[in-house]
Order: structure tokens, then sequence, then C-alpha cells
């Protein structure tokens, strides 16, 4: 009995509530103290061996699992980054890539382009050079017919004179005389030519 | 006496009775739904971290959503200095709970429901807390009991209440577990009472109180563990990062 008080004493010093529990102690076994004692060795033990069982072995366990996936997940995203990094590079590379033989393509069409109108060019020049060779050989040869026209006219309009004046009068007339007719009349050449 | 709604409260010895020398620390069924729970706790984590893969399984996701869940809770109230302090507070956490809910089956025991057993650890709690405050900061702890920016004429007075207050934190967090876990399971008690006393013509009424009121327990079990573990992490954070 004297225990039982003292415990009560201790407890109720540390609460400052004694009015509220002591009107009540004889109802309420919480402040029984007969077991307290027991209570805090048992709570102690159990509560103790929880503590040290899950912070040692339990715990641990569970925290390096999650960071096992964290870093896990971490690592997934490193390397999908990166693949999607050396993805890039390679679209980089392949518009590059296309990029350059477009303007090879261009370049080489331009090269072409430009052999051709040189080689056009050229032959059209040497078309052009021997066109007007032949265009002056042709107006050197004119100009020589042109030249020479007058005289064979000339004798052509002495025969055919002489021919019609003895056709017409059965007189044989001298070729001289008709030549120097025919010579006087020619010497106006503007007014009988037109030219 | 099975009427009683204080019966469910008594302790009560089971098997012989074990003295170390004057000290009775016979096992009592107090006890045993310490070990029931404290087995149920590391039973359930043991087999929630067994296999570990990264694709959890139920009990894994289980074990690891109130590891998650206890972690933040620490680093909101206490920040990261708290880390080392982790393992306590999940255990008080999970010890608590477990406590809580294995006293919201009918005929058990419910550990938390004794103010001697919530206020050896609201103790060890406030004792723990005080000693890490001293080792971090010194007599520069005995801060916290001046809050900056109080006019001089009033600070007597505020240094008083703050050594109060902080003095009866074990008191306050020991009483506030008991309270509700004993308040909760008298009047489920009671409500039990009144469905036999009124028979089958009256009864529905007081049973259907009784299953609103087993819902709302549970919650509550859940809340003061919650609580319970909060308020030891928000006592931390005051040890370990003096703000005043």
């Amino acid at each position: 009995m004297i225990k039982k008080k003292i415990f009560q004493l201790i407890f109720l010093s540390f609460l400052f509530l004694e009015e509220a529990f002591a009107s009540e102690s004889s109802g309420m076994p919480q402040l029984n103290p007969e077991f307290w004692i027991s209570q805090i060795f048992w709570l102690v033990l159990t509560f103790g061996t929880l503590y040290l069982v899950l912070s040692k072995f339990i715990l641990p366990k569970i925290s390096a699992n999650l960071e096992k996936r964290k870093s896990q997940i971490l690592e997934n995203i490193e390397a999908a980054e990166k693949s999607r990094e050396e993805s890039e590079d390679k679209i980089k590379e392949y518009n590059k890539i296309v990029q350059d033989s477009k303007i090879e393509a261009k370049n080489y069409f331009n090269q072409t382009r430009e052999k051709i109108l040189k080689d056009i060019n050229q032959k059209k020049e040497n078309l052009d050079k021997e066109i007007n060779e032949e265009i002056k050989k042709a107006e050197i040869e004119i100009e020589d017919l042109k030249n020479k026209s007058p005289e064979k006219i000339n004798k052509i309009a002495i025969e055919i004179s002489t021919d019609i004046i003895r056709q017409l009068t059965s007189i044989e007339v001298n070729n001289s005389s008709i030549s120097a007719i025919v010579n006087d009349l020619s010497k106006d050449k503007d007014k009988y030519y037109g030219i | 006496m099975a009427t009683n709604p204080m019966h469910q409260f008594e302790v009560h010895r089971i098997g012989p009775e074990i003295k170390l020398g004057e000290i009775d620390i016979s096992f009592t069924n107090a006890s045993l739904f310490m070990l029931i729970s404290s087995i149920a706790i590391l039973f359930v984590f043991n087999l929630g971290t067994k296999k570990n893969s990264t694709l959890p399984s139920k009990l894994q996701l289980l074990a690891e959503l109130s590891y998650t869940f206890v972690s933040k809770m620490i680093s909101d109230t206490a920040g990261s200095k708290a880390k080392p302090y982790f393992a306590f507070i999940f255990s008080l956490f999970m010890f608590v709970l477990f406590c809580n809910m294995f006293g919201m089956i009918p005929y058990t025991f419910t550990v938390t429901s004794h103010i001697i057993v919530t206020f050896v650890l609201a103790i060890f709690i406030f004792i723990g807390v005080t000693i890490i405050g001293f080792i971090k900061h010194g007599f520069g702890y005995l801060k916290l009991f001046v809050p900056s920016g109080v006019p001089v004429l009033l600070l007597p007075l505020i240094v008083v209440i703050e050594v109060i207050s902080y003095l009866s934190r074990p008191i306050s967090l020991s009483v506030r577990l008991f309270a509700n876990m004993m308040a909760g399971h008298t009047m489920m008690k009671v409500f039990g009472g009144f469905v036999i006393s009124l028979g089958i013509v009256g009864g529905w009424l007081p049973l259907s109180f009784s299953v609103a009121l087993t819902g709302l327990e549970i919650l509550v079990a859940f809340l003061q563990a919650y609580v319970f573990a909060i308020l030891t992490c928000i006592y931390l954070n005051d040890a370990l990062n003096l703000h005043h």
C-alpha cells in the first residue's frame, strides 16, 4: 500500500494535475501504479528492440532501395538524354551532308553550264568567222563579176547589135564601129544600169 | 464488472509474477500488446523489404510509402539536420500507430490508453530534445525562452510563460494521446453497453453511433500517432534550428 502511494505521488507531482485525476483515481485503472514499472520495463524493451531492428536492418534497406531506384531513374534519364543528343548530332550531320551535296550538285551544274555555254559561244564564233569569210569571198566574187560584167555585156550587146543589124538590113557592119558605139553608151553606165 | 467502461483499461498479469529484486516486471496484457505491435511492425516491414525490387510489390510499396511519408514529415518540420533522428521518429510513429490500431480490435488492450506509457515516451523525447539542444547550442539554447522582438518590459513575463510552456510539453504530449485513446474507447464501450441494454427494439440507434464511432476512432488512432510524431519533430526542430 505504501509503495502504491509513493508511486502515485511521484506520478502526480510530474503531472501537476492532482485534482483532475485524484477525484477519479478509483475509477481509472491507468492511475493504479501496480503495473507501472512493468509497463515501463516492457515499453523500453519492446520499443528499444523495435528501434534497434528498424534502424539497423530495415530502414537502411528501404533507403538503399529508394536510392537505387532514384539513381536508376536518373541514369535512364541521362541515357535518354545522351541518345537524344546523339540523334540530334546525327540529324545535323545528315543535314550537312544533304546541304553539301546540294551545293556540289549546284556547282557541278554551274560548271557544266558554263562549259557548254563557252563551247557554244566558241562554235558560234567560229561559225560566224566562217560565214564572214564566205560572205567576203562571195562579195569579192560579186565585185569581180560586177567589174567584168560591162565588158561582157558590151560584147553581147555588140554581137546582138551586129546580128540584129544583119537581119534587118543584111548589111555587113563593121564590128569595130558598133563596139565603139556600145562602149560609148556603156560609159554612161549610171544612166542605163541604174546602179 | 464487464459493463464498466473502464474495465477494458485494466492491466492484469499474464503468466507468473516476474520480480527483478524488489520490482515487479511481470508480463501483462499491456506487455503482450506492446510485443504484438512491435512484432507486427517488424513482420510487415521485413516482408516489405525482403525482395527490394525496382518494381515494388504491395507490401514493399507500403513500406516505402510509410518511409517517404515519415521522411517528408521530418524534413518539412525539422529540416535536413533531423536526419539522424529519422529512425527514432519512424519507430515512434509506427509503434504508436500500431498500438492505437491494435486497440481498435474488439477485446484487445490499447497500450497507448495508459498515461504511464505515453508519459514515458513523452518524457524521453523531452529529455532527449533538451540534451540535443544543449549539445548543439550550449547555453545559447536558453535563448529559446527569449523570443526576439518582445518589448523589454514584457520580457520577464514572456520568459516565465515560455519556460512553463516548455516544461509542460511532455505533459501535453502524453496527455493528448492518452486522453484521446481513453475517451474514444470509453465512448465506444458506453455505446456498446447501450446497444445491449436497449435490446433489439431501441438498440439500433446506439449501434449506428457505435459504427460511426469506430470509423472516427480509426481516424483518431492514425491522427494521434501522426500528431505525436509531428510534435516530436517540432520539438526537435526547436533544438536543432534555434530560430529565436
